[in-house]
């Protein structure tokens, strides 16, 4: 067993998303500094449920850092502020007995809060079927070795290929864009010789699909890529606004 | 074989099976398709890659999901790899080669002809998942790399980092996201399956409940495809994501499919172990640090020293003792059940005594650190991230945990369940891994039902089944309705003294210790009181909070639960009628003298399919019997 922590939780409880919400303040004691920051949520919510009250609501499910459920603002960070780490990877190690921990949602005009911590991220799902594919139909692909791909592109593909889908980007922005969410789809496809074909169509639906369901623009503030739990690069936002631009002034695309 | 069994695998060369039985296949018209609905049940390899496919064919799809995004289907969690017999590598491989690979790694438990299929597919897999834009890892000049996994003596394995799960799951919902874009597939993510509807005996559509309005619908379809994923959830803590359950399947089997094999599931030798009571789940660490690390304990079971100052003398490296040719990398199932042996003893390590130590320090000290850090850099981060221990300065602690479940609903060679209509994909059908599942061959068994064969057989039963209208109207759906809607209404009027986790922690606890890596007669039995007793004691006990009618995640879990306890009931009576051991089925009554598992072929060279008779309430045994004409039976040995 683990030491233990004393801590004041002042939690966003909304019923639904027409509701107005309030902080409400908790204490829980005897908090094991092994535990998941979600971990001690779930602490909380046995007992709130043993005393008669609604547990908190919030989303995850994978645990891992991996499915992009999870998500809070945590003392005004999204996912608590740890380098490169998901709501549900921070420990209770990085905080102190007596610490006062504020937990609110995500928020974003585009991702209204659907429940305490729950927000409705479905306009990024809306971003990605406007464009974020190749159009290649089940048993039409070629031989996967006719396709060769140059191993920094590959990489780069890659990279911009982890991200999760957390929306914490949004979250951090000052004017709530999705331009680091768009950007890394943008660029994992357009990257990759396969998706070429459709880059310039795909890089203007997406941010067209972007600006159309309310998230704002980018002001290179930087503060989305420090969010990110998966290191998802500004890089991305630059060379995506470089595609657009081409492709609406009908240039090839550079690579 | 049972008569209401029928494989309807087909005769032939088992090379040419798949061809041939495919050109017998009835089609449907270009025109005609999208007057037929399918439901598809799940979003993650299996369910996204089927939905895909037959919207691009010209169905009308109806998808479901209860995460808020198909992108977050438990699929994306898995971390090594995917195979295919491409052999890029040219090092011995083929698809006779995975074949017989899988066979064998599956204990002699699973159906040659459809794992033969999974073999050929597996090559088409790789290619689709490509053109999708799929990262797998490359080389340098351009070709996809391939690594060695689990044990394999090929190098067939391709992966996207740590992440292929992740990756490939994004490359089939964006093929799904470009069809609900042409609006051939209707989304309903947030929406759980909570029962089965058939009318004339055949399945017609689902009931569903929307977890943030609590509205519970009926949808109606001319066939239902079933891709829910496993049960390992059982034992509450496992390595699967939160969500995952039992619910669909278990509703579909007691309108009539019948369950295979529920007792085969396998736990997986390297995960991070239990720290505290808080604990919500355990995270896997790949096999691939076994290639490395040494797996010891202390000697002297009062040994209460830091691990680096126990001298190597009085260590106890069991593995390489006990398995001198194959030491560490020993395959799943033994590394596990020996961890248990050693901890059993009182050796175990950690303030639990359930963990042994995986030790790098030899690694490092031969390779360099830097070696080291190259190959399980991101591993060591997480084991780092969630313990608060350095692995590079001293020993990692590792104990089995639940990972995968090879049982599951039972299905003919077309994927049908012995519900006409009903097609299972997946983790949620039994038949490709036999009592064992190889290491990175679950995705692959996913993505070959989704693009690969049920766009093949589903046509074939709608083409030749009269199928009348049916709408939600009909009185089965309006019966089925009522029966979710009194469900809920009586899991949130208990309003008991204990919560929901409470019980699953315990009904876990049951399972792990009884059910889990090694099973008894006796064990199995008291397992069964046990499960019996407090499964009356929740539906007493148990405190739902809030109401139906909005998002309320205790009442999700609940109903979860709920379904488990009636699940674990059978997952048990199927352990305790195969006496043999097979995979990761362990019964402590047949094992040879030095502790190996002995199979028996004579007597359970079978699948166990169960059916709940209506009637009387009891779960009926039918057999299906395996043949190995292609794979003969041989007896593993590690020695
Ligand atoms: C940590 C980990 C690592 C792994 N690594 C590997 C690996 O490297 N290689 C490998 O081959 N395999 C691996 N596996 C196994 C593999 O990931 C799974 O077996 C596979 O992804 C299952 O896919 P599936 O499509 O059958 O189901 P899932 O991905 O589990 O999807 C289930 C879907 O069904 C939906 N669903 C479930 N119940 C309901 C309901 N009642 N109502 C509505 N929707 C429902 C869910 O929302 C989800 O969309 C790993 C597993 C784990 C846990
Ligand atoms: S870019 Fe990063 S922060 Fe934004 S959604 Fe993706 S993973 Fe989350
Ligand atoms: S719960 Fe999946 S990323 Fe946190």
């Amino acid at each position: 067993m683990g030491k233990r922590l004393d801590l004041t939780l002042r939690i966003w409880r909304q019923k639904n998303t027409n509701s107005s919400g309030e902080f409400v303040t908790y204490d829980l004691e005897n908090v094991d500094v092994n535990a998941s920051f979600l971990e001690m949520l779930d602490v909380l919510n046995e007992k709130l449920t043993l005393s008669g009250d609604e547990p908190v609501a919030f989303e995850h499910d994978c645990r891992e850092g991996i499915c992009g459920s999870c998500g809070a603002m945590v003392n005004g960070k999204a996912h608590g502020g740890e380098d490169k780490t998901t709501l549900c990877q921070l420990h209770m190690r990085h905080f102190k007995s007596g610490d006062v921990i504020v937990i609110e949602p995500f928020r974003a005009k585009a991702l209204p809060v659907v429940k305490d911590l729950v927000v409705d991220r479905s306009a990024l799902d809306r971003i990605i079927e406007s464009g974020g594919y190749i159009s290649v139909k089940t048993g039409s692909a070629p031989e996967a070795n006719q396709i060769l791909v140059k191993k920094d592109l590959a990489d780069r593909a890659m990279d911009a290929a982890s991200c999760i889908g957390c929306s914490a980007c949004v979250a951090a922005c000052p004017n709530a864009s999705a331009m680091l969410f768009t950007s890394a789809k943008v660029v994992h496809l357009g990257s990759l010789p396969q998706g070429s074909t459709e880059a310039a169509s795909r890089v203007i639906n997406m941010v067209d699909e972007m600006k159309t369901n309310g998230f704002g623009n980018c002001s290179n503030e930087y503060l989305c890529e420090a969010a990110c739990p998966k290191g998802i690069k500004v890089s991305n936002i630059a060379k995506m606004n470089q595609w657009y631009k081409q492709a609406m002034t009908n240039q090839p695309l550079s690579e | 074989m049972s008569h209401k069994l029928n494989s309807k695998v087909p005769t032939g060369d088992i090379d040419k099976q798949w061809d041939s039985h495919r050109f017998n296949l009835k089609l449907i018209n270009p025109s005609n398709r999208r007057k037929y609905r399918i439901i598809i049940v799940g979003t993650g390899l299996a369910g996204a890659s089927a939905a895909a496919s037959f919207a691009e064919m010209g169905y009308s799809v109806d998808v479901f999901c209860f995460q808020d995004s198909p992108r977050r289907a438990h699929s994306i969690a898995a971390q090594g790899g995917i195979n295919a017999a491409k052999n890029y590598c040219n090092d011995g491989d083929s698809i006779y080669r995975l074949f017989h690979d899988t066979i064998k790694g599956g204990d002699f438990r699973a159906r040659e002809s459809n794992v033969y299929r999974l073999a050929q597919n597996s090559v088409n897999i790789i290619d689709q998942c490509v053109a999708q834009g799929v990262p797998f890892a490359r080389e340098y000049g351009g070709h996809l790399a391939n690594r060695s996994f689990g044990g394999a003596q090929v190098s067939r394995t391709f992966y996207a980092k740590g992440q292929t799960g992740q990756q490939l799951l994004l490359g089939a919902y964006s093929a799904m996201m470009k069809e609900v874009h042409r609006k051939r597939i209707r989304l309903h993510t947030k929406t759980e399956m909570l029962d089965l509807v058939l009318v004339d005996g055949k399945a017609r559509g689902i009931i569903t409940r929307h977890l943030e309005t609590g509205k519970i619908e009926a949808h109606a379809a001319e066939t239902v495809i079933l891709a829910t994923g496993g049960y390992s959830n059982v034992f509450f803590l496992s390595t699967n994501a939160k969500g995952c359950n039992v619910t669909a399947t278990w509703r579909a089997h007691k309108k009539g499919a019948f369950f295979a094999n529920p007792c085969f599931t396998q736990i997986h030798p390297t995960c991070i172990p239990v720290k505290g009571d808080y604990q919500s789940k355990l995270t896997l660490m790949s096999e691939s640090l076994r290639n490395d690390g040494r797996v010891w304990v202390p000697k002297d079971k009062n040994d209460t020293r830091h691990p680096n100052d126990i001298p190597d003398a009085e260590r106890y490296y069991y593995l390489e003792e006990r398995y001198p040719s194959f030491g560490n990398l020993v395959p799943r199932d033994l590394a596990s059940r020996n961890a248990k042996y050693v901890c059993d003893e009182g050796l175990g390590v950690g303030a639990t005594g359930l963990a042994v130590y995986l030790d790098f320090a030899d690694a490092i000290k031969r390779d360099g650190r830097s070696a080291i850090e190259q190959r399980y850099g991101n591993l060591f981060e997480i084991y780092e991230r969630i313990t608060g221990d350095d692995p590079y300065t001293q020993p990692m602690m590792i104990y089995p945990a639940v990972h995968y479940t090879m049982g599951g609903l039972w299905v003919d060679y077309n994927l049908m369940s012995t519900i006409p209509g009903l097609h299972v994909l997946g983790e949620a059908n039994f038949s490709d891994h036999g009592a064992n599942r190889l290491g990175a061959s679950a995705l692959m068994q996913g993505l070959s039902d989704g693009y690969f064969v049920a766009p093949y057989t589903v046509p074939d039963y709608l083409a030749t089944t009269d199928l009348e209208t049916v709408d939600t109207a009909h009185p089965e759906f309006v019966t089925a309705i009522q029966n979710c809607e009194s469900r809920i209404e009586k899991l949130l009027s208990i309003k008991g003294d204990k919560t929901v986790d409470d019980f699953h922690r315990e009904l876990g606890l049951i399972m792990w210790d009884k059910c889990g890596m090694s099973r008894s007669q006796s064990g199995l039995e008291e397992a069964l009181d046990a499960v019996k007793n407090l499964e009356k004691e929740f539906w007493t006990r148990v405190n739902v909070p809030g109401s139906g009618e909005a998002l309320n995640q205790s009442l999700e879990k609940a109903g979860r639960v709920a379904d488990f306890f009636e699940f674990s009931k059978l997952k048990i009576q199927d352990a305790l009628h195969r006496n043999e051991s097979c995979g990761g089925h362990f019964r402590e009554e047949y094992q040879s003298g030095d502790g190996e598992a002995v199979r028996d072929d004579a007597n359970f060279r079978y699948v166990a399919a169960w059916e709940l008779d209506p009637e009387t309430g009891e779960e009926v045994l039918h057999k299906e019997p395996l043949e190995f004409p292609n794979a003969p039976l041989s007896t593993r040995s590690y020695k």
